[in-house]
């Protein structure tokens, strides 16, 4: 009997209190949308910015140029040991007949490229390799340059070495801006909370001393932190879910060349962090802000 | 029922609010506790709530030390005792009717029953007419009647008032304690700390006068004298 009356009047007096502190309220769900959108764009273009260099990794290669006596059935024997290496991811085999026919390709139909070669072609089989990361792209190319079939090799190893300190750079950099935003949302956040919950700490006094529990006190506080947090957390959600897809489009439009993630699995992840993390901090915030003042 | 032997309050600070008091409160009493500022009256009700705890001595309760008590029994030690004070803490964002009706629900009272009691006791204090009103549309003396029917609601066996009146007209001084008169009639027992001294000579109930933390008199039917030149 009396627990379900608890459970009653608790529910009742944290949708009260939203009600009667309007102004309070929407200054708290306010500040937590705007805290949390922030974090949340940052988590975009970090991840963004990681799957720009994952791409530009992936386009990595490798060229390998066979010796120009090799015979073809070698050549392509030759596939099984570059697999062998640690870190290959895949490799295209091309052969001088396609080589010519790229080179073809590029200076148009106009000239005939066999013919002012003097009718012989120079190319030699090639492999292009990709490696599975940056990192492994080095140690492949000095394994493969061992081999004996192997006439010479081409990376682009200046590039490499850039892109390798630029992944590194944009990890920590991800995870340091990432860590700063969090911390400075969580500040924002509960001194907000606190804020709230200070102007109403006579009220507590006189619920303490009309003999209410701590449990009776705390509870719709608890209810309604989580509920600003709640609210607070679904506005930046829905700014950053159709903020991101106007942005995406606008990108791909602009600058096609620039990879970007429209993966809508990575946006739902973000958003449902966003959301349980607005509304814990809303709750356990207003728990912790309310302790304070249960000491009377 | 109310027991204070040999206790001392000395505070953090080096005041010193109470030193070696004894007295024992019977149950359906009325007991103004009179002196200048600092004598040590609200040390005393603070003491009875369990807000302070004292450096020395014992508290009893209906046999019951208040000093041993669990923080947990807390609550339950305040529901026993309705408590008014000078400046009425009333809970601003909530009506006549709510605040009264808080104290029931604080104790988890079905919604049936805070329906059926608190208009009874809006009621006997007089302020029937203002369920929707929020404290500060009402005036000091319809203030404190609200605080009186919070106080009063859950029938405490005691009723504490720390200077009911202080912020009170004459004339609505009196009403007020018209009423306390007549929670007491119904055998609630009574301590109030009062300066006001027309209050306390007119009602002839009985007086401890505190000076600097000690009780220098304790009459019954007496009058506010401090007794000090």
């Amino acid at each position: 009997m009396a627990f379900s009356s608890y459970i009653r009047y608790t529910f009742r007096d944290a949708f009260r209190s939203i009600g009667r502190h309007k102004g309070m309220a929407f200054a708290s769900v306010l500040t937590i949308a705007i805290s949390l959108f922030i974090l949340g764009s940052t988590l975009l273009l970090v991840l963004n910015s990681q799957y720009l260099v994952s791409t530009m990794e992936s386009q990595l290669e490798i060229n390998v140029f066979l010796q120009s006596d090799i015979d073809r059935k070698d050549a392509l024997a030759f596939q099984k040991e570059i697999e062998k290496i640690p870190g290959f991811q895949s490799l295209e085999f091309i052969s001088k007949e396609d080589a010519l026919d790229i080179m073809q390709d590029r200076f148009g139909k106009d000239t005939d490229i066999l013919k002012s070669l003097g009718g012989v072609n120079p190319f030699p089989d090639s492999y292009r390799i990709k490696a599975q990361s940056s990192e492994k792209v080095a140690s492949i190319a000095a394994e493969v340059e061992q081999f004996s079939e192997v006439e010479s090799i081409r990376y682009g190893k200046e590039l490499v070495d850039k892109l390798l300190a630029f992944t590194v750079w944009v990890k920590n950099a991800g995870l340091a801006i990432i860590i700063g935003m969090l911390i400075a949302g969580l500040f924002l956040i509960t001194t907000t909370i606190r804020l709230t919950v200070f102007t109403r700490k006579k009220e507590i006094s006189i619920m303490k001393y009309v003999g209410a529990t701590n449990w009776f006190i705390r509870f719709p506080f608890f209810l309604e932190g989580m509920l600003i947090g709640f609210l607070g957390a679904v506005i930046a959600g829905l700014i950053i879910y159709f903020g991101y897809g106007v942005t995406i489009q606008y990108v791909i439009k602009s600058v096609p060349f620039l990879p970007v993630m429209a993966d809508s699995d990575a946006l739902y992840r973000i958003l449902a962090v966003l959301i349980i993390g607005g509304t814990a901090i809303g709750a356990i915030g207003s728990v912790i802000a309310v302790r304070k003042y249960l000491k009377v | 029922m109310i027991q204070f032997f040999n206790v001392t309050k000395k505070f953090d600070n080096g005041t010193l609010g109470l030193e070696n008091i004894s007295v024992s409160i019977n149950r359906g009493e009325f007991v103004f506790l009179v002196g200048p500022s600092g004598a040590g009256k609200s040390t005393f009700t603070r003491l009875l709530i369990r807000e302070l705890l004292p450096t020395n001595g014992q508290i009893m309760l209906d046999g019951k030390s208040i000093i041993r008590m669990k923080s947990k029994e807390i609550p339950d030690l305040r529901r026993k005792i309705g408590f008014v004070f000078q400046d009425f803490r009333l809970l601003q964002d909530r009506t006549v009717y709510e605040n009264a009706a808080f104290a029931l629900e604080a104790v988890g009272t079905p919604i049936s029953e805070v329906k059926k009691r608190v208009p009874a006791v809006l009621e006997m204090v007089g302020i029937g007419d203002k369920y929707d009103c929020f404290p500060e549309e009402l005036s000091g003396g319809e203030q404190q009647r609200v605080a009186i029917a919070r106080a009063i609601v859950n029938n405490p066996s005691i009723l504490l008032a720390d200077e009911p009146t202080g912020n009170l007209d004459p004339d609505t001084s009196l009403e007020i304690m018209k009423i306390i008169n007549d929670i007491n009639k119904r055998g609630t027992t009574i301590i109030m700390a009062t300066h006001d001294s027309e209050i306390v000579n007119k009602m002839r109930k009985r007086v401890i006068v505190l000076n600097k933390g000690a009780i220098i008199k304790d009459e019954l039917k007496g009058g506010y004298d401090y007794g000090i030149q």
